[in-house]
């Protein structure tokens, strides 16, 4: 088979997985595990296959029109690359440990089989948004993700949690999507066709007239769906959702495909000095904000949600700094090391049955419930720390390495500004990155307290996965980094001495100064004791995850906050922790600002409707009402009466015909 | 003769007729009339069956064979009438026609039937009233 | 207006009176039907208008009486008898017996006429005006010629009858024998309903079953007249 037909069978046999799945979910439940997990590992050797014939050579570029749309012409097409072709690998392997571990963590879920066609289906969704060489096939994808996200967000839709949570996502994501398409049609209007090729080609002739509001427009729908501030805040609720939709959408791949869709187009947002700036302060405000709202979460998948709003924001920073090789690179590691670090989150949830960090803090031996994701997450920890050797070090050092030279003018036409931005808005974010890091291992595995509660060990399905994302975790940066280039664009991701010590340096400072707090700190915890676990610790870990998301409100009063003097993230955020924990109020005045007007239209509206429009109703009724009634009081009921008027009538009419035709 | 005489007097039969079903209230005379009224007819068909039988060498005596039906309709007419009369005077206690106002506006279906007039009335006028307020 | 045009008619038609026999030289038969026809047309009037309802039943008689006589005098004497026979015989008595039913008040009773009299008087008034006005415009000179043979013997009805009017003479036997069961089921059905009240019988119900297949020969309400014409014409022929 050619390279085309094969990067055409991997999306496509998710896709057929997922109809067989929705098809046969009732009838056939037997089928339903395979048909989630055996299109998926399938779609995985064929995309190795394909990446491997691709080799980083001249990209595979394959299109067929299926029928003229008009104007500017439509195609299927595939554009495969080394970016293409690699994180389609890095897509696969991810959801394929998601569907496995899916069949471990939804056991007894009795809507497993519509939530594995889901997450079948948003695969294929990826995957085409990964290799479509045509702007509209990848907002076909694009959008088909958004609505996957909102049904597995609102998986457990029993909770009111989730039903925000999935309404939020997919408002805020269309919030953005919004913008985004105007910017294709713009775009493609300027460049006259949706092929990826033909669009580059003509930003390398100079034929796009108006780059920056293109670029300024799309960089919304990439805000949107890659969570960068200010459209991030549906993000953090997303985790009301399972945790392996946590592990595959909100963290791996769905919120990477906004920077992925930046580094395809990564010569379009060049041409924009403006757009390359605005990049750069997102990404900067997204990296601090977000590192900072995590150190204050008591949830601890919103310690890590926030934590991948941050990662996605070195993403953006390199691609601010015009370095999609860096971009991509981080994507990949990320991809790996967040997905492990979600599930393993869901192990330990499901161990200590409560999602609360402080509830943690307060029990023994948990990192003996779970020996497994208690190894893998410190591998996982110290990669999202960017501590050497770990593939994180070597990816953001990648990330830093390139704003470094930037900042030192190596570049040619990108802003020294955001070069600036990016170098240090990374650097305090590698601080803070460790910091919570930091945090995060102490409250789960170094508590003190009674002893975590004992359901036996975890099925091997979640388990074995742990194991094979913790290998990339661990080495995929240090065997990569030498020959990624070749896959790139060619630009050397080596790490630079300078942003290495500097990097390394904030990241030991921050874990060290976590660890004395919490020594100073977790004496306090004995005096206050706090959790809530859940009701029916012996059912799945879906289960337990759903009632730990519920209980959270009502136990601690807040969603995102506990109230834990032991807790090392007060101590070193002092005043600020409040507000970080609330995501810096950003809800709060999204609310003041778009929700209350909103609603207070729709009041005024209905005001209108109701008392205005209806009063014009109302009057134009009233004179039929009046004829109605003179009318009926004709309705007497005596027959004579009718009779009388029907033959007084027949007289009158007969006379009026003997007139005519006498001609009187 | 002149064909006026019976024509005329047809004519007037049928109006006096016609004055009784619309003005009288009890139903068993509205059923007279409506007896005068079909004898007007007959008069008529007579008259004319007896002109044309002369005059246009009409042999069919269609005037006077129609005549017979009528008169034959009119009995199982009366028959019938007489037994729905009955039947109503039964289950409501009066044969007056004014009085039937189930068809009227605002006429409460589930009213009580088997009582008489008075109350029939007073509810009828009541809706009446109540009709006329709400327009 | 009307009774103008109808003075206007009767005065062209004197001018014509040279063709045709004229208004102002009645014949003996045309008196004759006058006065008969005045009489008729009183006893109507009161019939409709008397406070009396069994006097109102009385003088139906008298109205239906002088149309038989109209009958005669225009020479269809068949039909002269059927009228006295059926109208005078049966379906008066049959009125009366439903007045009795019905319990209508012996007497003069003062709600005999509802209160749409004056819209009836207007609407019946305006009608005779309208149809007197055409008739007689249409037919001021029309003259039938009532010497000769009567035109409306038991003979010449007879064999019109049964020559060219039998199939709708057996359809109104099927017509007559519907109206029989008819108006039994009726009176059952009321009798069954009010069989708590116990007001009174049906006026004349053999049951159905009593009947013979052909259709108008039992004596019914309303059958029994017709039937008896029919055999009469039978016995004729």
């Amino acid at each position: 088979m050619t390279t085309t037909t094969l990067a055409v069978l991997v999306p496509l046999l998710p896709f057929l997985g997922a109809v067989a799945g929705l098809l046969l979910g009732r009838t056939a439940p037997g089928f339903v595990r395979p048909l989630a997990v055996l299109p998926t590992l399938a779609s995985l050797v064929l995309a190795a296959v394909v990446a491997a014939r691709q080799g980083g050579d001249r990209a595979v570029d394959a299109a067929t029109e299926l029928t003229p749309t008009g104007s500017v012409p439509i195609e299927l097409a595939l554009h495969i690359d080394g970016f293409a072709a690699l994180t389609a690998v890095l897509v696969t392997v991810v959801a394929g440990c998601v569907q496995i571990y899916s069949t471990g963590y939804l056991r007894d879920d009795p809507r497993y089989p519509s939530y594995a066609a889901l997450v079948s289906l948003f695969t294929s969704a990826m995957l085409l948004v990964v290799y479509s060489g045509d702007l509209m096939v990848l907002l076909v994808g694009w959008e088909v993700m958004g609505i996957c996200s909102y049904f597995l967000v609102g998986h457990y839709w029993e909770t009111p949690e989730a039903r925000a949570a999935s309404l939020k996502a997919f408002l805020v994501t269309k919030l953005g999507d919004v913008p985004f398409l105007i910017g294709l049609f713009a775009l493609a209007t300027e460049a006259g066709s949706f092929r990826i090729t033909r669009i580059l080609g003509a930003v390398a002739n100079g034929g796009i007239e108006h780059p920056t509001p293109i670029a300024l427009l799309l960089l919304a729908g990439v805000a949107g769906k890659s969570a960068q501030f200010p459209l991030h805040t549906w993000l953090p609720d997303a985790m009301a959702g399972p945790t392996p939709v946590s592990a595959l959408i909100h963290a791996a791949t769905m919120v990477a495909a906004g920077v992925y869709f930046i580094a395809r187009l990564l010569p379009l947002f060049e041409a924009s000095q403006a757009a390359m700036v605005v990049l750069a302060v997102m990404a900067a405000a997204t990296m601090a904000g977000s590192a900072l709202a995590a150190l204050a979460q008591d949830d601890i998948k919103r310690v890590l949600a926030y934590s991948t709003i941050g990662q996605l924001g070195y993403m953006t920073g390199a691609l601010a700094v015009a370095d999609r090789g860096a971009a991509v690179f981080h994507l990949l590691s990320h991809g790996a090391f967040k997905a492990l670090l979600f599930l393993a989150a869901g192990a330990i949830i499901h161990a200590a049955g409560t999602n609360s960090l402080a509830a943690m803090s307060r029990m023994g031996h948990l990192r003996d419930r779970v020996p497994d994701a208690y190894w893998t997450m410190t591998v996982a920890l110290l990669a999202l720390a960017a501590i050497p050797p770990f593939s994180g070090f070597f990816s953001k050092e990648a990330v830093l390495g390139v704003a470094e030279h930037v900042v030192t003018g190596h570049t040619e036409h990108t802003p020294a500004a955001a070069g600036w931005i990016v170098l240090l808005a990374g650097l305090l974010t590698a601080l803070l990155t460790a910091a919570y890091a930091t945090r995060l291992w102490l409250l789960a595995f170094r508590g003190h307290g009674t002893e975590a509660p004992d359901h036996g060990r975890q099925p091997l399905t979640m388990t074995a996965v742990l194991w094979v994302l913790a290998v990339p975790s661990l080495a995929l940066g240090g065997f990569a980094f030498r020959a990624l280039p070749d896959w790139f664009d060619g630009h050397d991701l080596t790490p630079t001495l300078t942003t290495s010590v500097l990097g390394t340096g904030v990241a030991l400072v921050g874990g060290i100064v976590t660890y004395a707090t919490w020594r100073h700190t977790t004496a306090h915890a004995v005096r206050v004791p706090l959790g809530a676990v859940a009701a029916h610790p012996e059912g799945d870990a879906g289960q337990v995850e759903a009632e730990a998301i519920a209980s959270h409100e009502p136990a601690y009063g807040d969603i995102a906050y506990a109230p834990d003097p032991s807790d090392p993230g007060r101590l070193l955020l002092g005043p600020l922790h409040r507000h970080a924990a609330a995501g810096f109020h950003l809800d709060a005045v999204y609310t003041a600002l778009f929700v209350r007007p909103v609603q207070a239209g729709a009041r005024l509206v209905r005001f209108l409707d109701r008392e205005v429009v209806e009063t014009y109703v109302r009057g134009a009724g009233t004179l039929p009402r009046w004829l109605g009634a003179a009318v009926r009081r004709a309705q007497t009921g005596n027959l004579q009466t009718y009779v009388s008027v029907l033959l007084a009538g027949t007289v009158v009419l007969a006379v009026a015909a003997v007139l005519v035709a006498t001609g009187a | 003769m002149h064909l006026a005489y019976p024509a005329v007097l047809s004519v007037l039969l049928f109006c006096t007729g016609l004055y009784g079903v619309l003005a009288r209230r009890n139903a068993i005379l509205v059923l007279m009339s409506v007896e005068l009224m079909l004898n007007a007819v007959n008069l008529n068909l007579v008259a004319f069956d007896v002109w044309l039988s002369r005059a246009a060498e009409e042999t069919l005596h269609s005037g006077q064979a129609l005549t017979l039906f009528t008169i034959a309709i009119a009995a199982a007419e009366i028959g019938i009438g007489l037994a729905i009369v009955l039947a109503v005077y039964r289950n409501r206690g009066t044969s007056d026609i004014d009085k039937l106002r189930d068809t009227a506006e605002g006429h409460e279906p589930d009213g009580p039937d088997t009582d008489v007039s008075d109350s029939d009335a007073s509810a009828t006028q009541a809706a009446a009233e109540k009709a006329e307020a709400t327009a | 207006m009307t009774p103008a045009a109808t003075a206007g008619s009767l005065v062209g038609t004197m001018n014509l009176a040279a063709e045709s026999p004229g208004f102002l030289s009645p014949t003996g038969v045309e008196i004759a039907f006058l006065l008969v026809g005045l009489v008729t047309f009183g006893a109507a009037v009161v019939t409709v208008t008397t406070r009396q309802l069994v006097h109102a039943a009385l003088w139906l008689v008298v109205a239906l009486g002088g149309l038989a006589v109209e009958y005669l005098l225009l020479t269809a004497e068949f039909i002269a008898w059927v009228q006295v026979l059926i109208y005078v015989g049966s379906v008066v008595v049959l009125l009366l017996f439903g007045l009795m039913l019905t319990r209508a008040p012996i007497g003069r009773s003062p709600d005999a006429d509802s209160g749409n009299r004056w819209v009836a008087l207007a609407v019946a008034v305006a009608a005779a005006a309208a149809l007197v006005w055409v008739v007689v415009d249409a037919f001021r000179t029309t003259w039938i010629d009532l010497d000769g043979a009567p035109a409306g013997s038991t003979d010449v009805t007879g064999a019109s009858l049964f020559q060219h009017w039998v199939l709708p003479f057996e359809a109104l036997s099927v017509l007559l024998l519907a109206a029989l069961v008819g108006a039994i089921v009726l009176s059952r059905k009321a009798k069954a309903a009010a069989a708590g009240g116990g007001t009174a019988t049906p006026p004349a119900a053999p049951p159905p079953t009593a009947a013979p297949p052909a259709g108008g020969r039992t004596s019914g309400p309303g059958a029994s007249g017709t039937t008896d014409a029919g055999r009469d014409t039978e016995g004729t022929r």
